[in-house]
């Protein structure tokens, strides 16, 4: 080093010709991811129980739009895809990238890989608060009509999600600085409280109370429709559009939370931005699709991975790759045992948990 | 450039830091000393702004601590503080990037991209630019740290560096290093505050000591004045003596007590 102090002056001269460049670019892995998910989209809404080829679904579209006069596509076929296939197409695109972006912030946030919204409580936070809304709904506030109601779950999904967020994030602090340990033990403390209250609902429920309930727990994108995707789409979209925003100071908080104040960042209301971007998205997705979990878990990973822990590239590679895997893992569930579906719930759960401890293997191996 | 006048810091009652007061000028080297739980960290975070005095004040730049903002403050002082656990895989170069986060936006200009490079080798670690922080060594991981404090203050004028512990964890020539890079970011006219252990190298280093005893200034001046055999036994507990070899041109403390002697 003392030869590099000796020899500065020559190296600052090459270094003016030297370009300097990051290793992460994000305009790359937009463009892959981005293209990707197109392909995923259109392979969803062409396969199903009525199979749409693609050049159908081009002339579906275009006759749609006006370019084209006339088509000779089946009424049939352009009905099942404007009024069945696209909404749920769209609905698992919404929610796969609000999971995705609601854990690559969280785990940020937590400055804990493992934070994800499932395994430490909030999904079943959103659950509880939107299922509990359902059983009074069903009673009492029928006169809601649709989109008032979805809305209204969603909202409250979301304050569950962002009230056990919080309650999660302050007592990993008390408790502990935010260790492993900690997090899930008060997840497990969470689902375990959750578990007990909709066992309790369970057990006061009537028939068609039970089935909602039920479907809380696994996880569906069956009720997919255009109401659902409009009580999703403002969510999904605040967070998508602020959440980049937040990346630089999600960095720097892996440093730890007093340096990171020492490089300008507010944890205050870092901490309160995050939370509420992020419970959102989930608190949205429950509120129409219950509880998929996993996928902000192994999502965020990949893409850490592949494009390394740049929260820039991690945030916005996350929403497009939850989009991809939600958008794949629903045409699978609707075709693997057609003509019934599968919960898409117990098919994240069933892929995605074999790959985490993979992943956890895999680190541990390379630390070695 | 920072005045602490009469400075104290308690909690529930117990006084972690008692009327504390120095004045630090640009282009001075300042080390803390003093025994584990004399108040040394509680210090640094009181003058990073982590922390606000419970009494007295604590003014830079001629203005109250606490009438910065933070987005302000990084921009004038850096701090390197003890525990630095990273767990996600970031390389070596996007840490010491963040040190350069307060001064762009969106993207980082090439200018930041070269500041970068010029600290990861200033403290000797240009080969390991793309190593992920995780896998490098502890000794590593703090000067991956130092280079991140020095980016940030590297095009500061009259900045100041806030070091607690730098050396932690370092071999002896990184920690001879790293003394020697703060000597010369004083000449840059930066002061540079720093909690050191190794009084040896207080006494080589510093231009001024502060002694803490028990949250208390115990001593405080040139170094040669406050590190004595009296004012060290006083506050370490240890008899010491100070030599003078004739070979060196720094005094030499070494502790002044029997040799323990290996009874087989």
């Amino acid at each position: 080093m003392l030869t590099e102090t000796l020899n500065e002056l020559e190296t600052t001269k090459e270094e003016t010709f030297q370009k300097h460049f990051l290793p992460s670019s994000t305009g790359k892995m937009v463009w892959i991811l981005g293209l990707v998910l197109l392909a995923c989209v259109i392979f969803s809404a062409c396969t199903g129980a009525l199979p749409i080829s693609v050049s159908e679904l081009w002339q579906i579209i275009a006759f749609k739009l006006g370019w084209i006069a006339e088509t000779g596509v089946e009424e049939q076929k352009s009905i099942v895809f404007w009024i069945i296939r696209l909404p749920r197409v769209c609905l698992a695109v919404l929610i796969g990238a609000a999971l995705g972006i609601a854990g690559a912030s969280l785990q940020g946030l937590f400055r804990n890989p493992i934070a994800d919204a499932t395994l430490i409580g909030v999904t079943s936070g959103a659950s509880l608060f939107a299922v509990f809304v359902i059983m009074l709904n069903v009673r009492y506030f029928g006169m809601l009509n649709e989109l008032a109601g979805a809305y209204s779950i969603s909202f409250v999904a979301f304050l569950g999600a962002a009230f056990t967020t919080l309650l999660v994030y302050q007592l990993s602090k008390v408790t502990g600085e935010g260790g492993v340990t900690t997090l899930l033990l008060c997840g497990i403390a969470i689902n375990a409280f959750v578990g007990a209250m909709t066992g309790l609902m369970t057990y006061l429920a009537d028939d068609a109370q039970l089935r909602s309930i039920t479907f809380w727990n696994l996880g569906s994108l069956g009720g997919a429709s255009w109401t659902s995707v409009m009580a999703v789409a403002p969510f999904v979209a605040i967070s998508l559009i602020f959440m980049p925003y937040l990346s630089k100071a999600l960095n720097l908080l892996v440093l730890g939370e007093s340096q990171a104040a020492s490089l300008g960042v507010n944890m205050r209301s870092l901490k309160q931005k995050v939370i509420i971007l992020a419970t959102m998205g989930v608190g949205a997705s429950v509120a129409v699709a219950g509880t998929i979990g996993f996928v902000g878990l192994v999502v965020p990973h990949i893409i850490r991975t592949l494009f390394g822990p740049n929260h820039r590239t991690l945030i916005i590679g996350s929403a497009l790759s939850g989009a991809i895997v939600l958008t794949l893992a629903d045409t699978l569930s609707r075709t693997i045992v057609a003509p019934s579906e599968l919960p898409i719930g117990i098919l994240t759960a069933m892929l995605g948990t074999p790959f985490f401890i993979y992943i956890l293997w895999e680190q541990k191996r390379k630390r070695l | 450039m920072i005045h602490v006048r009469n400075a104290g810091f308690e909690v529930r009652g117990r006084k972690l830091l008692e009327d504390v007061s120095f004045s630090a000028k640009c282009g001075e080297f300042w080390a803390i000393v003093g025994a584990n739980g004399a108040g040394k960290s509680t210090l640094i975070k009181v003058l990073s702004a982590e922390l606000g005095t419970t009494s007295g004040s604590v003014l830079f730049h001629d203005r109250e601590l606490r009438k910065y903002k933070l987005k302000e403050l990084a921009k004038k002082r850096a701090v390197l503080s003890q525990q630095n656990n990273i767990t996600l895989s970031f390389t070596s170069q996007e840490i010491v990037l963040m040190g350069r986060y307060p001064f762009y936006d969106a993207d980082p200009a090439q200018r930041d991209l070269a500041i970068v490079d010029k600290c990861l080798k200033k403290v000797g670690i240009g080969h390991l630019k793309s190593r992920l922080y995780p896998t490098l060594s502890g000794g590593e991981q703090q000067r991956v740290q130092l280079a991140r404090a020095l980016a940030q203050v590297w095009e500061i004028e009259n900045g100041l560096l806030l070091l607690d512990e730098p050396t932690t964890g370092m071999d002896l020539f990184h920690q001879y290093e790293t003394f020697q890079l703060a000597k010369e970011l004083t000449r840059k006219n930066l002061a540079v505050i720093a909690v050191i252990h190794d009084l040896n190298q207080a006494l080589q280093y510093a231009d001024r000591v502060l002694m803490l005893k028990n949250g208390c200034t115990h001593a405080i001046g040139p170094p040669e004045s406050v590190l004595t055999e009296q004012t060290i036994q006083e506050a370490f507990g240890l008899p010491v003596q100070i030599i003078q070899p004739e070979m060196t041109p720094y005094p030499v403390i070494v502790p002044n007590v029997a040799p323990v002697y290996h009874i087989p």
